[in-house]
């Protein structure tokens, strides 16, 4: 059997929940607002959502109330941050501690309990195409919702009018407000859909990928996702493309043990984060591309009073 | 209708009652979460915050487990201020480790006066190497900070368990994934007996007064300030970014090296897989609740650490399920972190504003926009 | 016969059953405290949640005589030391650590509370108060691989390891002779994921193996993600641990799943008794129940449970061991000579592949 097709499908599947945490993330991030909570709404949405589906025998709305889910935390996250001020990055390590402890303690009774996976999609003629139907038409809808999530992304963010108030507000949002933009409301609306993207991103973990909960299965997937914005320069077609270099890597040093490859795997499996750095370093060689693309104004608390 | 409006200067009566304000926001919700599990809320906040002290070992472990958090943490105040992300102070702690463990090990039971010392020099300066790498990355080549410190983390403790695992196991062990024990010179001494305290809280206490004094009364530590808080009007007069990312990042991965051999040279006395519950990130909201001041960060680090404590106490004591310990301590930070706003703004009531000219302004603004 | 006489050794006959009864009642009215301290969380549905229902048997079993307590998530850092610490101070005179990381530290805590009893599973260092003990896994592996061997039309069968320590070497060699027993064509492929638990990279090192040809895979790491794997791919797999077949009717054959409420019974009645003794090294498997096999699939034909039952049958009553001989290490190098035993040593320091596995044990 060509182990090809396979590795490649499961990159796929290993790469989905991080694109969705990363664009959410790339969106919260461009507005100016830094959120290191993503791995507590991962783990929230990833119980809410199993939660959910198990109650309701329906995997939509599994994935709807994770985003409710994440939702929730993260207006915790903005209402800390942009209303009152505190410091983003101790806020957002304290909503990752928080969120793992809720997390496991609404899951207490759910961990070893099954769940219906979320089934691959079937197209009539094209999944059953030998090789191209495998590689393209054989996912689950969150897959192919992904690459939409991505496009409508791209297009927010670099065509649309509230797309550029966001990045506008990323860059000097006291330049913003004075002309009338809604700094604050606007941050509020960036935050709650990185939340709702961390928390369908926990639920792709418990309703697809491993379908089952158990205390912390994120396992620092929420930190690589952090990770990602960051390597795709906060422009959402790199960060898609570190997710899948990233799964791809991964899925590769794993292939190279099989094989029974005389390096150490500790070494084998440095390949993923050592390859991020390397692409990264050649990425922002140029000084324009870092410069113009960390938002200016990111992490620091916005005061229309200030 | 209330209105937060900045006040002039920082409060400072706030700046001490804020602590005080999140305490008690804290004791409310607790005795609510806590009658809400059925669960008697006395006894719960005596074994968080009274029992883990009410005794000479558990003060000890105390200043045990506030060794590593401080170290980091006022290396990353000063790395924050100074505008410099560093997320992988847990990996330069690994990395200090690896380095200071590895020349304990060399040492083997030589009982030479050399080795101590040589062992916190080498944990001091592995530390720094790994932070070097970011450093490095981001003068030269404009490689953003965030990414490549928290990589290196993972790194690093691969590099740590392929140690245990080979080349470092004990030949004695029956081939565990642990080198062998440290020698007694190559141990750290216990200064209260009765406890595993070791001269790292000293060593910690004394950064901090150190960190202190740089910061406050040196012209290179108003530089790093500068430097940090507007780098435009730094680099004009000549405050060189570069240097300053250099030195934040160098003093931030020495300090958290030193916390990286004090842990393994200390309680633990070998080179193992696990040596530390994330120190490295738990340290970042130290600095944070100690508003990046080395003063601050002392006692961030002594309330991290009695909720750590604590976090366990409660669960020996009432069977508390450790999730909660998480959930508390997120909320009690969350307080924390929100009293805060006292000190900068204060609360305006706001009555119904008569016109003037302010609006008529945005409008002429928006037409010609 | 005189009265008075009667009546005196009457009272002191009374007397002496009184003062005979005291120690029975002194120990009625107060339960032995027994503590466990967990790696995970007892929601792990694996390695820590076997624990805590052997723990649960336990209490079931003893009722009030003894009363017990437990502490999740404690890392094999600095800080175990202080729970023990703790725990021994609080008046818990039996305690069992569940995990191997936890060997130093139990030895230093030992050392200062003489009269608390300590058991530690998978250790190896023992003293006057501390026991270790582990179940004989290999032999469960051994019967994982009898099935595979009997199930596998590839040939190939894949393992995936968590660290490449001792036991996890054991098992994957275990499963190896055991499938080469019944069917010596078979070859082994493992893949180390250097953690106990993340079921992402756990899923993506299951999809690799079946990938590359495993059918049959077992795992020594904690979640079912490779039973999930299996189920979707049509193969099949082996949990650990606990029954991990709601993850994957199908797919999961069987498995070594552990019991440990005989031993924690067991030794909590020494305690309660008198009769327990330090410098102990248990090792319980299949006969004595500790390590039980997970059901087995409807799909296994007959002929191949009849081998299955057989050599079951056959470790319990000591005829037939994993580990005997002629055994020789995938490069060619023997470890066992014909009709020997593996002596205690190698066993224990086991960090050699036998003949069919793939690659090298990784240094």
């Amino acid at each position: 059997m060509n182990p090809l097709v396979p590795m490649i499908a499961s990159t796929v599947v290993a790469a989905t929940p991080l694109i969705y945490a990363a664009l959410g993330e790339t969106v919260v991030e461009r507005s100016g607002v830094l959120n290191l909570g993503i791995e507590g709404m991962m783990l929230i949405g990833a119980v809410s959502g199993f939660a959910a589906t198990r109650a309701s025998g329906s995997d939509t709305v599994g994935f709807l109330a994770a985003a409710s889910a994440g939702m929730a935390l993260s207006l915790v996250f903005g209402f800390l941050t942009l209303n009152l001020q505190t410091n983003q990055v101790a806020t957002g390590l304290a909503l990752t501690l928080f969120g793992i402890g809720l997390s496991a303690f609404v899951g207490h009774d759910l961990a070893g309990l099954p769940v219906d996976r979320l089934e691959p999609i079937h197209i009539p003629l094209l999944t059953a195409i030998p090789v191209v139907g495998d590689l393209l038409f054989h996912y689950d809808i969150m897959v192919y919702l992904s690459v939409v999530l991505y496009l409508a992304v791209l297009w927010f963010l670099s065509k649309s009018r509230m797309g550029l108030t966001l990045r506008a507000i990323g860059e000097s949002p006291h330049v913003a407000h004075a002309i009338g933009k809604p700094v604050l409301t606007t941050r509020y609306l960036a935050v709650l859909f990185g939340g709702a993207m961390a928390g369908i991103a926990g639920a792709y973990l418990s309703l697809v990928q491993t379908p089952m909960w158990v205390e912390g299965m994120s396992a620092g997937k929420g930190w690589i996702a952090l990770a990602l914005v960051v390597f795709g320069t906060w422009k959402p077609t790199r960060v898609v493309i570190g997710a899948y270099l990233f799964g791809g890597v991964t899925q590769f040093q794993l292939f190279a043990q099989g094989f029974g490859l005389p390096v150490p795997t500790e070494f084998l499996s440095m390949l993923p984060y050592a390859a991020t750095i390397i692409v990264l370093v050649i990425i922002c060689r140029d000084p324009k591309t870092i410069l113009l693309n960390q938002p200016a104004s990111l992490g620091h608390s916005f005061h229309s009073a200030a | 209708m209330f209105r937060l409006e900045r006040r002039a200067t920082p409060s400072s009566t706030m700046s001490i009652v804020s602590p005080l304000l999140a305490a008690s926001a804290m004791l409310i919700t607790g005795f609510l979460l806590f009658s809400f599990l059925g669960k008697d809320p006395i006894e719960a906040f005596y074994l968080f915050f009274i029992k883990p002290l009410s005794s000479t070992y558990g003060i000890g472990e105390l200043l045990l487990k506030t060794t590593p958090l401080l170290l980091c943490g006022l290396g990353l105040a000063l790395g924050f201020r100074a505008n410099v992300w560093n997320i992988g102070a847990e990996g330069q702690l690994t990395m200090g480790a690896i380095a200071g463990g590895g020349v304990a090990l060399w040492f083997g039971e030589s009982d030479s006066s050399l080795a101590m010392p040589l062992m916190l020099l080498a944990g001091i300066l592995g530390g720094m190497a790994w932070a070097a790498i970011p450093a490095f990355l981001r003068t030269r080549f404009n490689t953003n900070e965030i990414l490549v410190t928290l990589m290196l983390v993972y790194i690093s403790q691969l590099v740590l368990s392929w140690l245990v695992h080979g080349p470092w196991r004990d030949p004695q062990g029956q081939n565990y994934p642990q080198s062998q024990g440290f020698g007694d010179a190559e141990t750290m001494d216990v200064l209260i007996s009765g406890t595993r305290v070791t001269w790292g809280i000293v060593y910690a206490l004394g950064l901090a007064i150190i960190a202190w004094v740089f910061s406050q009364k040196t012209f290179a530590g108003f530089r790093m300030q500068v430097a940090g808080l507007a780098p435009a009007a730094a680099a004009y007069a000549g405050f060189s970014e570069k240097r300053n990312i250099w030195i934040a990042l160098l003093l931030c991965g020495g300090a958290a090296g030193l916390a990286g051999i004090c842990e393994v040279a200390g309680p633990i006395g070998r080179m193992q897989q696990e040596i530390s519950p994330g120190y490295g990130f738990a340290a970042i909201i130290v600095a944070w609740i100690g508003r990046l001041h080395p003063i601050g960060v002392i006692f961030g680090a002594l309330l991290m650490s009695l909720l750590y404590l604590g976090g366990e106490s409660a669960q020996m004591g009432m069977g508390l399920p450790s999730a909660i310990t998480g959930l508390f301590q997120g909320l009690l930070l969350f307080y924390l972190l929100a009293a805060d706003l006292f000190i900068t703004f204060r609360l305006k009531r706001v009555v119904a504003a008569p016109e003037n000219k302010t609006p008529q302004m945005a409008t002429k603004l928006e037409k010609a926009a | 016969m005189n009265p008075s006489r009667t009546l005196k050794s009457l009272r002191l006959g009374v007397a002496t059953g009184l003062i005979a009864m005291l120690p029975a009642v002194t120990f009625a009215a107060e339960p032995l405290k027994v503590a466990f301290v967990y790696l995970g969380p007892r929601g792990d549905g694996g390695w820590t949640q076997q624990h805590d229902m052997g723990r649960l048997g336990l209490e079931k079993a003893m009722g009030d005589k003894i009363k017990t307590t437990f502490v999740e998530n404690v890392p094999e850092t600095a800080d175990s030391e202080r729970v023990f610490r703790q725990l021994a101070s609080d008046g818990y005179k039996l305690i069992f650590a569940t995990s191997f990381g936890y060997m130093e530290p139990l030895q230093k805590v030992a050392k200062l509370f003489p009269d608390v009893k300590f058991e530690h599973v998978n250790g190896f260092k023992t003293a006057k108060n501390i026991v270790v003990y582990e179940p004989r896994f290999e032999e469960g592996f051994y019967l994982i691989g009898t099935i595979a061997g009997q199930m596998t039309k590839s040939n190939t069968l894949g393992f995936i390891g968590s660290f490449p320590i001792p036991s996890v070497i054991r098992n994957i060699d275990s499963m190896t002779l055991g499938a080469q027993a019944v069917n010596p064509k078979v070859k082994t492929k493992a893949i180390w994921v250097n953690t106990w638990y993340d079921p992402g990279k756990e899923r993506q090192a299951a999809d690799t193996l079946i990938a590359q040809g495993a059918d049959n895979v077992a795992q020594n790491t904690d979640s079912p993600a490779s039973i999930q794997a299996a189920q979707e791919k049509g193969t099949y797999a082996f949990s650990i641990d606990a029954d991990m077949s709601s993850f994957g009717k199908k797919a999961q054959l069987s498995g070594t799943t552990e019991d440990w409420s005989g031993y924690y019974i067991a030794e909590t009645k020494k305690v309660l008794d008198g009769t327990w003794t330090g410098e102990r090294h248990t090792r319980w498997g299949l006969k004595e129940g500790m390590v039980v096999m997970a059901p087995l699939n409807p799909a296994i034909p007959p002929e191949a449970v009849k081998v299955f039952e057989d050599k079951k049958a056959k470790l319990i009553s000591g005829e037939l061991k994993p580990f005997a001989g002629p055994i020789k290490d995938n490069t060619g190098k023997e470890l066992v000579a014909a009709g020997a035993q593996m002596d205690d040593k190698t066993f224990n320091s086991l960090s050699s592949y036998v003949e069919g596995i793939d690659g090298s044990v990784p240094k």
